[in-house]
């Protein structure tokens, strides 16, 4: 096992590598140079052209790329270009709601979608089954930002009854409750995304298991249905969810940018659409980097979980 | 996945001849006509998906044939400014007074066109390095596959918003930067078939007989790995029309004043226009979520009348 989490952790870091490379690249296609967003434009070019020497602007890329990495792993991300804070500073700050914000939305998903899948498997092609597999379609083809908007509309502006925005109400006591009804509605939105697609997944796995011989024996014994499916098959049936750890960590992140944008959430994906916008590229590239590390730990995660759960993968 | 296409290609090819046998794949031999038959025979089975189609080819036409059947030209700013619904204008008018029901039918020329343009280009390059990348093997295929790695350890969303900052936000650059960054998939899916039609008897037939490396990776192998990179196409359609939405929605993607489902919605983060002007707002989301749900469902009709393991 240990050897097992050993090489996958070796073989990450050559892709960690490949993902800083064209990290890199993508943001050196950038027009203009950093240098040129910090100063006077009427400082002469001669003068440019010394604070660009200075700061190793016209060395060959490959150099840039190999101080910019060497800074990386001394922890130094650069200064923003909009607020000249420390890059790391200000990831820091934001971190902390984004990572709630997923957890939660990752949690209502699947509390969603696990019970739907396990009665949409059971009873099959019954009204419930139908319903099930609909709203799984619907959750899978709504958009992330038109759901955000519909649900602002109703329980914000027509309800009045949760807050379309923010994460504490400004002069409020910021308790938990106040925090709980700003989290609602971006958690629905995010859960509703997870959920659509995971319904299905729950439902095709549970059918799988349904079939084989153990539970046929189980019934055979005469344990109820009730712990055939819940207790001998549901236990089984799950292992391939845990799947969804890794491959829901990408999608999160991509959604919330566009969800915390909305909901003036303020995390990392609101600051992302911020620096895109103002074309602060340190904190951009610290923030793609940061977003395919969470992808590629939670992808090693979602391995090591799995080879746990089920004894019947041996991994070599 | 293609074992039932492989076997009926295996008759085809006893009765074909050398080299012909893969060619055969859909239409010219009796055999195949009968696998063609079965998957239009099972897909009218999925009424979702027949539902499904139906919206798409209307839609189509309605895009095909926008300059035509729009009530008014979709970029003359009018003097009627943000108006309610009317006879004139059936869904009303935007913030410069341009007819939103005519900009809704050109909008689905955008989400079209990125939806085709952006997988056309995803499938083909993955599909290229799927079938090299299987069929080789060893170095080569380490390789590709680690690039793969690479690219699916960015969050999709974000790398294309940070790519299109770069580049600068366009039609032309969101249908090429969704077609260059979305590939990924059908890579991974295309090796995996690669991997086991390898295997089979007819590809080793073709090698033995001296055939050429392009002409049994594109003739052979590939028309037997077709049916999930269709499947995966038509799910990519429907990914690629909410990504443009989405950037278009942050004033990333298609510019105004192209008109494009996801930027008629930009305005409704007003709370103004979403509490009283729900004419601005709500046809195009309501047109997003219908046409990917329809090609959401014509992607599960597909898979099911495809997918040799549920014969029915």
């Amino acid at each position: 096992m240990l050897a097992y989490i050993i090489r996958r952790l070796l073989i990450a870091v050559p892709v960690l590598l490949g993902v800083t490379i064209i990290n890199f690249i993508v943001i050196n296609l950038a027009p203009g140079s950093p240098v040129e967003m910090m100063i006077d434009p009427n400082t002469p070019p001669a003068d440019i052209e010394a604070k660009k020497d200075a700061l190793g602007l016209n060395d060959p890329l490959y150099l840039q790329y190999i101080h910019w990495l060497v800074d990386v792993f001394k922890g130094n991300f650069g200064f923003s270009l909009t607020t000249y804070q420390p890059v790391a500073q200000m990831i820091g700050e934001r971190i902390g709601p984004t990572v709630t914000l997923m957890g939660l939305s990752f949690i209502v998903g699947l509390a969603i979608a696990v019970p739907l899948g396990i009665i949409s498997a059971t009873r099959q092609n019954s009204k419930l089954d139908y319903l099930a597999t609909g709203g799984s379609f619907l959750g899978i083809s709504i958009p992330n930002f038109f759901l955000a908007l519909g649900l602002i509309y109703v329980f914000s502006l027509e309800l009045k009854l949760l807050p379309s925005g923010g994460m504490i109400t400004l002069g409020g006591d910021g308790g938990f409750v106040d925090r709980l009804k700003h989290l609602i509605l971006p958690v629905l939105v995010l859960g509703t995304g997870i959920a659509g697609k995971k319904i299905r997944y729950v439902r095709s796995s549970v059918i799988d298991i349904l079939g084989q011989d153990y539970l046929r024996t189980a019934r055979a014994k005469g344990v109820r249905e009730f712990m055939v499916v819940n207790k001998h098959a549901l236990r089984n049936a799950l292992i391939p969810i845990v799947t969804v750890i890794g491959l829901e960590v990408p999608i999160l992140l991509g959604g919330a940018v566009v969800t915390e944008q909305i909901f003036s959430w303020p995390g990392i994906g609101q600051l992302t659409m911020g620096s895109i916008m103002n074309r602060d590229y340190p904190t951009l590239m610290a923030l793609n980097l940061l977003a395919a590390f969470m992808v590629l730990a939670a992808n090693l995660l979602t391995d090591i979980i799995y080879s746990v759960a089920d004894p019947r993968i041996k991994y070599k | 996945m293609a074992m039932l296409q492989m076997s009926t290609n295996k008759a085809a090819g006893s009765g074909g001849g050398d080299g012909q046998l893969a060619e055969t794949a859909v239409k010219s031999s009796h055999k195949e006509e009968s696998y063609a038959g079965m998957v239009v025979r099972r897909f009218k089975k999925h009424k979702l998906a027949v539902a499904g189609l139906v919206i798409m080819t209307l839609l189509s036409l309605g895009a095909i044939m926008a300059p035509w059947i729009v009530p008014h030209d979709p970029y003359q700013v009018t003097e009627a400014f943000e108006a309610e619904p009317s006879a004139e204008h059936l869904l009303g008018t935007d913030q410069v007074g341009r007819d939103v029901l005519s900009r809704l039918i050109y909008a689905a020329r955008v989400s079209l066109m990125v939806g085709l343009g952006s997988v056309l280009i995803s499938v083909t390059i993955g599909t290229v390095l799927g079938l090299v990348s299987g069929y080789f093997g060893g170095l080569v295929d380490m390789a590709v596959m680690r690039v793969t790695d690479i690219f699916m350890s960015f969050p999709q969303l974000m790398l294309i918003l940070v790519v299109v900052s770069v580049v600068g936000p366009s039609l032309t650059n969101v249908i090429l930067i969704l077609g260059f960054l979305g590939w990924t998939g059908a890579a991974r899916l295309v090796r995996g078939s690669v991997l086991s039609i390898k295997q089979m008897d007819y590809v080793k037939a073709g090698v033995a007989l001296g055939l050429g490396t392009p002409r049994i990776l594109f003739k052979h192998i590939l028309p037997n790995a077709l049916a999930p990179i269709l499947v995966n196409a038509t799910f990519g359609i429907a990914g690629a029309i909410v990504s443009e939405a989405s950037l278009s929605f942050l004033g990333l993607g298609v510019q105004p004043p192209t008109a494009s489902w996801g930027n008629m919605l930009t305005d409704a983060q007003s709370l103004t226009v979403l509490t009283s002007q729900p004419w601005l707002w709500l046809p195009p989301g309501i047109m997003i979520v219908v046409s990917v749900l329809s090609v959401n469902f014509i992607g599960d009709g597909l898979r099911d009348a495809m997918d040799p393991k549920s014969l029915k």
